[in-house]
């Protein structure tokens, strides 16, 4: 089996954090992809797929995220997560644009 | 934060009236107004601005659980209500069956971080299934406070 991994780092830039509806935009986009995801914080490591689990993270604005994927589809995957915690910020607005 | 930092205890139902959406969302804004925690008028107010955010994206999670909120400068801190409907409520949830508890907070407007952690604190325990399971068996006002002082006593309610 081929077994790829693949481990990236983001931070949360939106002010409001990783509440519902980032939560619910992050579940999205990680189950269209086949491989395992796991987000984690210093804490806890949890289902990247799961709305309950993203949402017991309580990432808050500058919060750091270790995104680990583990398939065959993992770069694919990690990449269009980070491209929307960071670049896109989930649609949402960062601190000095309020 | 504990459960009990933000849950209402004047604003549990155990036996909610009402059978659709919109009416248990009225039915719980309506008994934090009754504790005194909306400030004056406002009922209406922060019932329509529940429901619109509740038809851009359920907060039904599926397990049973819907967890409607929104944000509101009358309040200053977090509140939350709490009400259990034994018919089943149909809030759209994400796996498409009936709500059977249904969790409602009301944030302050410049405080997301405080949003976060008692969304935080409510889905570690709504995760456990021992907790989804009393929560609804309990048929009492004093039922539910027992077992949200259960909870935050305890690591694996």
């Amino acid at each position: 089996m081929d077994s790829v991994v693949c481990e990236i780092s983001v931070e949360i830039k939106n002010t409001d954090g990783l509440h519902m509806r980032p939560a619910m935009m992050f579940v999205d986009i990680a189950s269209q992809y086949d491989c395992d995801i796991t987000v984690s914080n210093n804490e806890t490591s949890v289902d990247g797929k799961s709305i309950m689990q993203i949402s017991v993270l309580a990432a808050t604005y500058g919060t750091k995220l270790k995104i680990r994927a583990e398939g065959i589809d993992s770069e694919k995957a990690v990449e269009s997560l980070r491209e929307l915690v960071e670049d896109k910020m989930f649609d949402e607005p960062g601190p000095e644009e309020k | 934060m504990k459960l009990a930092d933000f849950v209402c205890f004047k604003a549990l139902i155990p036996q909610l009236e009402s059978i659709t959406r919109d009416g248990v969302i009225a039915e719980l804004v309506n008994a934090l107004d009754a504790g005194g925690k909306l400030g004056k008028g406002n009922s209406e107010k922060i019932i329509k601005a529940v429901i619109k955010r509740e038809n851009e994206a359920s907060t039904g999670m599926g397990k049973s659980v819907a967890v409607p909120h929104v944000k509101s400068n009358v309040v200053s801190d977090v509140v939350a209500a709490i009400g259990m409907s034994e018919a089943g409520v149909d809030f759209s949830a994400l796996d498409k069956q009936p709500v059977y508890s249904v969790m409602l907070l009301i944030s302050p407007v410049d405080d997301p971080d405080k949003h976060l952690q008692a969304m935080e604190n409510l889905f570690q325990h709504l995760q456990t299934e021992k907790f989804r399971k009393f929560l609804r068996q309990a048929k009492t006002v004093e039922a539910i406070e027992d077992l949200i002082h259960e909870a935050d006593d305890s690591s694996t309610l």
